[in-house]
């Protein structure tokens, strides 16, 4: 038995991969549940708005962080800083006072209630308001969830069922045979990822109408936006895929490293807990990851109507992300199907 | 035309693959690389493939289209039929009328019957075959073959090689790797690699021709450093000769070679 043990420990000491997936994944769990998974926000960025916002935003206390003061505006102006994601409560400083919250945002809006503020009569406020959640009148975590698992059901097929594909070629030896047939690199890269765009696309679609069917998720946004979101991440997310594809030999340690780029995915993106939350110290991978802006972009589109003007930010992060990942993909991939010297060869007379 | 490498310099990182590597191989013959596990034929057929960039020397091949590649241990794709697999083959190489061709190929090797199976699902032997037939079926001006009868039973192996003089007949310029010294006597040339060095070449009578000294046949060796097995008796070689030494095999002049280059401290 000895024999074995030593052995065994000899194998997994070489085996760099579960190694790191053994030790630094449950310190990145333990780091991100103590740090990270905390549902009471400190701070709710809250908006005033109204003829008397002035004197409101003075009354309003902890966690309430009054980010804009709008005299001029009312309660339309209310509803589209929310509809924006500009604050999660927007307090309309005019008779009948009304607290606006945004109820895509949970915690935000249970901490709300935890500060006495909203849903009870014997408020922090001295003056008596009515409270109306928007959006999710419910504060139904469904509602909230499914739009979000879609990006994290696509994030787990994508990343794998890519990663496995091309390194199964790698594998059997069979890419090298696609290298020296007369392919182009580009033949090669586009062919291979656009069967998983068209079933990634195919699956987005089913997940989306399941859950929409299933959980009475509305969707009040506009689907081209939608579409546009979608097409976007799934490039990111397949880009993943063979950026993983070209780091492993073995579909064994594919797996392994999309694992890896997946827990931090599920737990940073503010799919489940609200970054708002989140120390910078962690926050910022928050902001590396795609899955992040795919969140904040379905939620806005399905459940608040956000335009497409308001959703700039996540857009452009997440095309940039997409450009940058699939890009070093298609690099790293294309160094294997073709070294330099086989693009400066002359065709007859190869010398290189 | 003439393909091959000249003066091959190839290094991973400090480690050495191939030095001073030189071969010719031309058309409508069969060229053999032999040698051990690691002896730098993978890396010598790939740098002939263009899939990897010498440090030193040059390489000779035709165009992309004219060449045929099979990979060690690769035979088609696996989720592939035989028959969708020789369909990829055709619509990348742009190839028409190949279907009579493809259909004698197949029978030629046994593999007709299977032509709706997937690869993944053919024997080893089978795979393989298949491999070389894709190789072969845009009649390539340049055919590189990396170990291709490894692990195939001996009917297999028969078959594999009929198709590769078959290529090399209708005037393809062939190059196989070999861990099987038996199967390099087929060749007309042979390159005996060691170590990542060229330890002999020429034609396979040439190569046997050039044996120093004498290898005898031996029930118990005299100098175990220098004596191996073969079947049930010993070999040794006295590299002063001996008046009763045998007519050696291709195998024991490549043994002898490789104790020599040990003996004077260099591969």
């Amino acid at each position: 038995m000895r024999a074995m043990v030593l052995k065994e420990f000899r194998q997994l000491r070489r085996d760099r991969r579960t190694l790191a997936l053994m030790i630094m994944v449950p310190l990145l769990l333990l780091i991100v549940f103590g740090y990270v998974a905390r549902f009471d926000i400190k701070q709710i960025p809250t908006a005033v708005v109204g003829a008397q916002a002035e004197m409101v935003a003075g009354l309003l206390p902890e966690p309430f962080d009054v980010r804009i003061v709008d005299s001029a505006g009312d309660r339309a102006t209310g509803e589209d800083l929310l509809r924006r994601s500009r604050a999660i409560i927007a307090v309309v400083a005019e008779p009948p006072l009304t607290i606006l919250v945004d109820g895509t945002e949970l915690f935000a809006a249970q901490s709300a209630r935890a500060a006495n503020l909203v849903g009870g009569a014997s408020g922090a406020l001295p003056i008596p308001f009515e409270l109306e959640v928007l959006f999710n009148p419910e504060l139904s975590t469904a509602v909230v969830m499914v739009p979000s698992l879609i990006g994290m059901v696509l994030t787990a097929i994508g990343t794998v069922i890519t990663s496995l594909g091309v390194v199964r070629e790698r594998q059997e030896g069979t890419l090298e045979q696609l290298a020296v047939m007369p392919l182009r690199p580009r033949d090669v890269i586009i062919g291979k990822i656009a069967p998983y765009f068209l079933v990634g696309v195919l699956d987005m679609a089913v997940i989306t109408a399941a859950g929409l069917l299933l959980f009475d998720v509305p969707f009040r946004g506009s689907w081209l936006v939608f579409a546009a979101a979608a097409f976007a991440f799934l490039l990111a997310v397949l880009g993943v895929g063979v950026l993983i594809s070209t780091l492993s030999h073995t579909q064994g340690e594919a797996i392994q490293l999309a694992i890896m780029t997946m827990l931090p995915q599920i737990m940073l993106s503010g799919m489940i807990f609200p970054l708002t939350a989140m120390p910078w110290g962690v926050r910022w991978i928050s902001y590396l990851l795609p899955l992040t802006y795919f969140v904040q972009i379905v939620r806005g589109v399905f459940l608040k109507a956000t335009p497409f003007d308001a959703l700039g930010v996540p857009f452009l992060a997440l095309i940039l992300l997409a450009v940058v990942v699939l890009g070093l993909a298609v690099l790293r991939f294309r160094r294997d199907l073709a070294p330099a010297g086989r693009r400066r060869a002359t065709p007859a007379e190869a010398a290189s | 035309m003439t393909w091959g490498v000249e003066a091959l310099g190839v290094s991973f990182g400090r480690t050495v693959a191939l030095e001073g590597v030189t071969l010719e191989v031309p058309a409508g013959q069969v060229t053999a690389v032999v040698g051990g596990d690691g002896a730098g034929k993978t890396t010598l057929l790939r740098v002939l493939a263009g899939l990897v960039l010498p440090n030193r020397g040059t390489a000779r091949r035709p165009e992309r289209e004219r060449m045929g590649y099979l990979p060690a241990r690769a035979g088609g794709f696996r989720d592939l039929t035989v028959a969708e697999n020789l369909e990829f083959v055709t619509s990348v190489c742009r190839l028409a009328n190949v279907g009579a061709r493809a259909g004698d190929l197949l029978e030629r090797t046994g593999l007709a019957p299977f032509r709706e199976r997937l690869a993944r699902d053919l024997s080893g032997g089978m795979r393989q075959k298949l491999g070389v037939i894709m190789a072969l079926l845009p009649e390539p001006a340049l055919l590189i073959l990396d170990e291709p009868t490894t692990g195939i039973d001996p009917v297999s192996r028969a078959d594999l090689w009929r198709l590769i003089a078959l290529a090399a007949a209708r005037g393809a310029g062939v190059v196989v790797s070999s861990a099987y010294l038996d199967e390099a006597e087929r060749a007309s040339w042979v390159l005996v690699l060691h170590e990542g060095r060229p330890l002999l070449a020429g034609p396979p009578t040439r190569v046997v021709s050039s044996l120093t000294g004498s290898v005898v046949e031996l029930d118990t060796p005299t100098d175990r450093r220098r004596a191996w097995r073969r079947g049930p008796r010993w070999r040794e070689w006295r590299p002063g000769g001996d008046p009763a030494g045998i007519a050696p095999a291709l195998e024991d002049v490549v043994i002898v070679a490789a104790l020599a280059a040990a003996e004077r401290g260099t591969p």
